[in-house]
């Protein structure tokens, strides 16, 4: 490239040189200079276009093996579950199922019990992000317009709260919920997680974009505070009242570990941890994989139909928390 | 004279000015006093209120955070310094020495030296590479145009997913249905197998009976790094997306090699995104445990090698149901310091090579 920069001033001043000395007879040397530097520019121009195309094909070739290696999985998933056990357990597996067998659907419904644990997840998700909400909406609010002694202390203390994991709180809240009588219950998936400072947080820094002119005119007018946040800061702050309603119904859906500690009962399995339960590990054994498939597939449907209407407020969601459910 | 005196005595004493002074004056202060008083409490009354509105508002989320949170928080630190504090002996009435105890136990175990490894060992694997490919990802979505939404869009996808879901679905594709020690009894490799056999590499036992320690944390090292991977892009890519365009239209006009644009230009100016994904890589890879379920079930490792694969989180899961509470807050608080100490390491390596 800087060659040819060169190359073009050189042949520059040569035209410019030739053409004050002899007018006449350089009219052609110039124009064959002329045809030489379009040449130059083209070979290189081209030499730069062939190099664009090239790593243009290469982008686009790293970019599709890596999303064949993301969607296989996938993909493997779908047509296993329509796969009988025979055609499954081929030497060489078949890429295309040669029947659909939607029997498998039908019989992972039945072994997982996945109604009642649809149930279960559905109920705990709902209950928990709506009291988690209004919890959530009522701190956020208080943080973002009150005034009060110790404001800003106890909003960092709660921040800071927020680097502890959540390993540490599990023990004593194991005894707590035991001691209270509420193992085996629904109380306990709902209540010890309504509150997420880091929800208030993303609330609160979307409150405090609302002009506090807006706040000051209500007050004028006589509205309570409650009315206040109802009618205008609910409203304008939407989008992150659906973000966090998503993740925390995701959270709902793919929770294992609190769960499988505190419910023995099958009748209050979530999802997760009943679809674990159901099925075994691979042993080299027996294991059903198709049906395994099927159910697979019946609990991932739901995060895809989720994703696939509301990506970007899942999208926008996560790059703000880095929170997985 | 005397008439004066007289008169003064009338005017100031006894009459009109005795009146004013005494019952007027007095009352109208009084009545002053009274309603500056009366208002007065109301505003106070209505500042204070004012000044523990908030409290109100607060009221719930404090509650539930003070049972679920902040108490853990003491009683936890409580509990690690009650040597072989459990929840039998609790009930016993049995009072517990003060002491280290409970860190020694569990620094001793033998499984809790087993978890540390395979937790450290999973993080040191996976948060480097999954860091470089999301980065070469990231990179190369910036550098195209059609397409990049959609792409971006599959790249996220395994964020959606359940980790327990379609770690089943990764046993599956690894999964040995037959006897792997004996070729004739194999009905099939499984469709990894038969890929890589593609390349000539020969069936390897990933996660069945009698499969290699190596074998099981590749296994785990592949689902983790795909898990992993739609995070990161996003972040990164946001982070590309927002970087000046007139530092790369200087190095268009400087016509400097593409490599060197990515190591001069996109790094450095993409460091604060790269520490926040290695910093939340670390956070997350120290509490690793469900994409071990995914895979291997609640033994936590092939059949006939349970819990070979347990990391920190599954030994603390495993052991509170049996009330061990001491060892386990001991464990829990390890882990915290080790994420902590991570943590510190990164933010201060970080602040000396991140450009802001």
């Amino acid at each position: 490239m800087s060659d040819s920069i060169n190359e073009e001033v050189v042949s520059e001043e040569e035209i410019t040189v030739e053409e004050t000395v002899e007018p006449s007879e350089n009219q052609t040397s110039a124009l064959v200079e002329g045809v030489m530097h379009e040449q130059n520019i083209k070979n290189v121009s081209n030499k730069q276009a062939v190099m664009k195309i090239l790593v243009q094909v290469g982008l686009y070739a790293f970019l599709g093996i890596m999303a064949f290696i993301i969607l296989f999985p996938f993909y493997w998933m779908l047509i296993s579950s329509v796969k009988t056990l025979d055609e499954y357990n081929l030497a060489t597996p078949t890429l295309l199922p040669r029947t659909f067998d939607w029997h498998n659907y039908a019989e992972a419904f039945n072994a997982a019990n996945l109604g009642t644990l649809f149930v279960n997840t559905v109920y705990v998700g709902l209950v928990s992000t709506f009291l988690s909400l209004i919890i959530t909406v009522l701190s956020a609010f208080a943080f973002a317009r009150l005034e009060f002694k110790g404001k800003n202390t106890l909003f960092a203390l709660l921040l800071a709260t927020m680097m502890i994991p959540g390993e540490l709180f599990t023990i004593t809240n194991y005894q707590t919920v035991s001691e209270f009588g509420w193992l085996n219950t629904y109380t306990v998936l709902i209540v010890p997680f309504l509150v997420s400072v880091f929800y208030i947080y993303l609330l609160k820094q979307n409150f405090m974009q609302i002009p506090n002119e807006l706040y000051l005119a209500a007050k004028v007018d006589g509205t309570t505070d409650l009315k206040y946040l109802w009618k205008v800061m609910i409203p304008l702050a939407l989008p992150t009242l659906i973000s966090i309603t998503i993740l925390k119904m995701m959270g709902a859906w793919n929770t294992y570990m609190w769960p499988k500690l505190v419910t023995k009962n099958k009748d209050l399995y979530l999802i997760t941890i009943g679809l674990r339960d159901s099925f075994k590990a691979p042993d080299g054994g027996q294991t059903d994989f198709p049906v395994q498939m099927a159910a697979v597939t019946m609990v991932s449907t739901p995060l895809f139909m989720v994703f696939i209407f509301l990506r970007k407020y899942i999208m926008k969601g996560v790059s703000r928390s880095g929170i997985k459910g | 004279m005397a008439k004066a005196l007289d008169f003064l005595n009338t005017v100031f004493v006894k009459g009109f000015w005795k009146t004013f002074c005494v019952k007027w004056v007095w009352q109208t202060f009084f009545c002053a006093w009274v309603y500056q008083a009366f208002w007065k409490t109301l505003i106070v009354r209505k500042l204070k209120f004012d000044k523990w509105k908030g409290w109100i508002y607060l009221l719930p989320a404090m509650i539930l955070l003070m049972i679920f949170t902040v108490w853990p928080i003491f009683n936890t630190l409580r509990i690690s310094m009650l040597e072989g504090y459990n929840s039998m002996d609790v009930i016993g009435g049995e009072k517990f020495k003060f002491g280290f105890g409970n860190f020694s136990t569990v620094l001793k175990a033998d499984i809790f030296l087993t978890c540390l490894k395979n937790t450290m060992l999973l993080c040191i694997l996976t948060v480097p590479i999954s860091t470089f490919l999301a980065l070469l990802i990231a990179v190369c979505l910036n550098a195209i145009r059609p397409l990049r939404r959609f792409l971006q869009t599959i790249f996220f996808l395994p964020y959606v997913t359940n980790s327990i879901a379609i770690g089943m679905v990764f046993a599956a594709m690894f999964n040995i249905v037959g006897k792997p020690s004996n070729a004739s009894l194999v009905e099939t490799w499984g469709i990894m197998n038969n890929i890589l056999g593609i390349f000539g590499v020969e069936p390897i036992n990933w996660i069945n009976a009698g499969s290699s320690y190596s074998a099981n944390i590749a296994v785990l090292v592949i689902y983790t790094v795909w898990n992993a991977l739609p995070f990161k892009i996003l972040i990164l890519l946001g982070g590309l997306q927002s970087v000046n365009k007139q530092y790369y239209e200087a190095a268009k006009i400087d016509s400097t090699p593409r490599w060197r644009v990515f190591t001069r230009i996109t790094v450095p100016m993409l460091s604060p995104m790269l520490a926040y994904v290695i910093i939340t890589g670390f956070i997350g890879g120290f509490k690793e445990y469900s994409n071990i379920v995914g895979i291997f079930g609640d033994s936590m490792g092939p059949v006939a090698d349970a819990g070979r694969l347990n990391t920190m989180v599954g030994y603390i899961y495993e052991i509170i149901p049996d009330g061990y509470y001491g060892e386990a807050s001991a464990a829990a608080l390890i882990l915290f310091a080790i994420i902590f100490v991570v943590t510190m390491i990164n933010l201060y390596v970080s602040k000396k090579k991140t450009h802001y």
